[in-house]
Formats: C-alpha cells, structure tokens, sequence
C-alpha cells in the first residue's frame, strides 16, 4: 500500500465509510423522531377509546412534526445519493462553490459534535472547473477535519470559493490557533497524494489562519 | 412514587415527544439536551434511571456517564444508540450502565428496562438502608458519629 494510487483507494474507502456512517446516524435520528410522534399519535387514541378527547390542535402539530421529520431525512437521502454518484466519473465540469457547500453539509455532524459551525459563502458567479469530484470532496474534507481540530470549540469556520487566474481556490478561513496546530503532519501523505492526483497546491497562511487549496481549471491539461 | 427519570439526548423533538409518551405512563421525566446539562441536573436533583445517548455535542455520552457515575454511582444509566455507535454502547456497559437500546426504539421496550433498571437501584437503595440500620442496632452510638 505504498503508491500514490493505493493510498487515495484507501483512503478514498475510509472518506466513504465515515460519511456513510453520519449520513445513517442523521437518518436514525430522523426516524426515532418519526417513530416517537407516531407513537405518541397511538397513545392518544388509546386514551380516546378511553373517554380522553382528542384534540384536533394536537393531532395537527404532531402530523405536522412527522412532515418535518421525513423532509430532512429525504434531504439526507438526496445526499447520500449524490454522495454516492460522485465516484461516477473521474473528470467532471462542477461548480466548486457547490462541491465545498455539499462537503460541508456532509460535515456538519463532525462540526457540530466539535462545537464549530461551518459557513460555506455563496459566490455571485459560478467558479467552474473539470476535476475529479470524489478527490476533491475527499481533499476539502481533510482540510475540514484538520481546520475544525485547529480551530476548536465555539469558532465559525467561513469557506470562500474564488476564480483565480489558473483555475480556483477554496479558502478555509478563521482558523484559531492554526499556528500552533500540527503542520508538521498535514498534509501528510494521503493529503499529498490526493493534492497530486488533483494538481491542487495547499498553503497554510499562518497569520491569517489560513488554509488556501489552489486548483487548475481543468485537471486534464 | 412515580420513577425518576432524566432523559438527555441532543435532538430536541425527540426528548420532548419521548418525554410526553414516558409522562403519559407515570414517569416523572426531566429532560437534558446536553451532557454537561445532565451533570448539573445529578448533582442538584435526585433521579432512579438516567436515558443517556451515546453521541452528543460537547461532552459525549461517555463522558457524561463517567461523570455521572462519579456523582452517583447507583443511579442507573440506559444508553441509547444508533447502529453506527454499539461498539460506544459496549464500552458504558463496562463503565457501569445497565443497558442499551438501539434507536428508533420500541417504547415498550425502553419501559421494561427503565422498569428493571428501578428495580435494580431500589434493590441496592434498600441493601444500604438495611446495612445501615444493622449498624444502628449493634452500635446505637455510630448514629451519635455519623452526625
């Protein structure tokens, strides 16, 4: 497991498996909600048959809590599938604004158990570029992971997507102490090879707190 | 009495509608959204069965038990969890919880072991009332100390 290649499968496996695994925790969470509202649905007709009145008010908020139960777990099935489709091809034209938005999404579980909130910002144009989709969703999630360490409990994380003269960049930004995390080790190999295989750059900008992932506008030229 | 329980889980709808369904069968239900919340709550209240989740923001579920167990150690803990975090689950059990359940969870289910988890606390309540009292009967002075 020593080339470039080995190490972006493994660690392309790993990426997936532990998305794999929020995305089911997050659908669980959504369907012990379902289960206890429908629960509580047939312990108030129980009590009906019982002479206890029903109350229509109730009923309403409770059928309505079900509703708002199943559109988030359909909003975290449709990622998963598009989560699952990113693999599809190897060089695709994506919105970068839109793939770093979509990975942080997937994250949000991570961020929120560390007590950090990501905020991808909106661009007022698309930044377009052909790229490996998979890489780079993996690429941005590893950048995520090491950022949200760095910066630590109770801090925002804003991500910035430009047009740069070459291709794009994605800017990690407002990383507290991201002088005093461990870049000694990130990237590590696994980054590196994935930077590689992306022709991407990263950068820290100690003092700014920092992290800037350069890429080419198309990965194929 | 009604059964102490505190509930402490980080998804706000479904403490508050397990809350209701646990009232509505004669528990008293304190409900915690986090695990720092639920330590606080040990501390200053008295509970019999604490239903904790294993993965949480802040202090995880873990933890909480850890702490929980420090603060008292005869409350009886249920740990709720999803597929994703049984291998956590297994790890409270050897921290001293009674019991897991999988989430989403039969009601019934969380009953029976709620149930059982009373009977063991009140079980072990009544073993140090009645140790205390035999120390009473054979040194009525040790009352006199104790004070």
């Amino acid at each position: 497991m020593n080339t470039k290649w080995d190490m972006i499968g493994e660690q392309g496996l790993k990426f997936f498996g532990k998305m794999s695994a929020t995305i089911s925790h997050e659908i669980n969470n959504a369907l012990a909600i379902i289960n206890e509202n429908a629960g509580l649905l047939q312990d108030f007709t129980l009590m009906a048959d019982k002479g206890i009145p029903l109350d229509p008010k109730r009923l309403n908020s409770l059928a309505g809590k079900i509703i708002q139960q199943i559109r988030r777990a359909e909003g975290i099935v449709r990622n998963m599938n598009r989560f699952a489709h990113s693999v599809d091809e190897s060089s695709k034209s994506v919105n970068l604004s839109d793939i770093v938005e979509f990975v942080a999404a997937l994250s949000g579980r991570f961020a929120s158990m560390r007590g950090v909130t990501l905020e991808p910002k909106p661009t007022a144009v698309p930044v377009t570029i052909t790229t490996n989709p998979f890489f780079l969703e993996n690429l941005i999630w590893l950048c995520l992971d090491f950022a949200m360490d760095a910066a630590g409990e109770g801090n925002t994380i804003d991500i910035i997507t430009e047009k740069t003269e070459n291709g794009a960049q994605v800017r990690i930004m407002h990383v507290e102490d991201l002088a005093k995390a461990p870049l000694d080790r990130f990237p590590a190999e696994r980054e590196k090879a994935l930077l590689d295989a992306l022709k991407a750059g990263l950068t820290a900008e100690l003092e700014a707190g920092e992290l800037v992932i350069t890429l080419p506008r198309n990965i194929n030229t | 009495m009604k059964t102490r329980v505190l509930l402490v889980d980080d998804e706000k709808e479904f403490v508050e509608t397990l809350s209701e369904r646990l009232s509505l069968r004669s528990y008293d239900v304190t409900t915690s959204l986090s695990g720092d919340d639920a330590v606080e709550k040990v501390k200053n209240h008295l509970f019999d069965v604490i239903i904790l989740d294993v993965l949480m923001p802040g202090m995880s579920g873990i933890e909480t038990l850890r702490e929980i167990k420090k603060i008292k150690p005869l409350i009886e803990v249920i740990m709720l969890t999803g597929n994703a975090t049984v291998e956590t689950a297994i790890e409270g059990l050897k921290l001293g919880a009674l019991d897991f359940l999988l989430k989403p969870c039969e009601t019934e289910d969380l009953v029976v072991k709620i149930n059982k988890a009373y009977d063991k606390k009140a079980e072990h309540d009544e073993r140090i009332r009645a140790a205390k009292v035999a120390e009473i009967v054979a040194s009525p002075r040790s009352v006199l100390n104790e004070n």
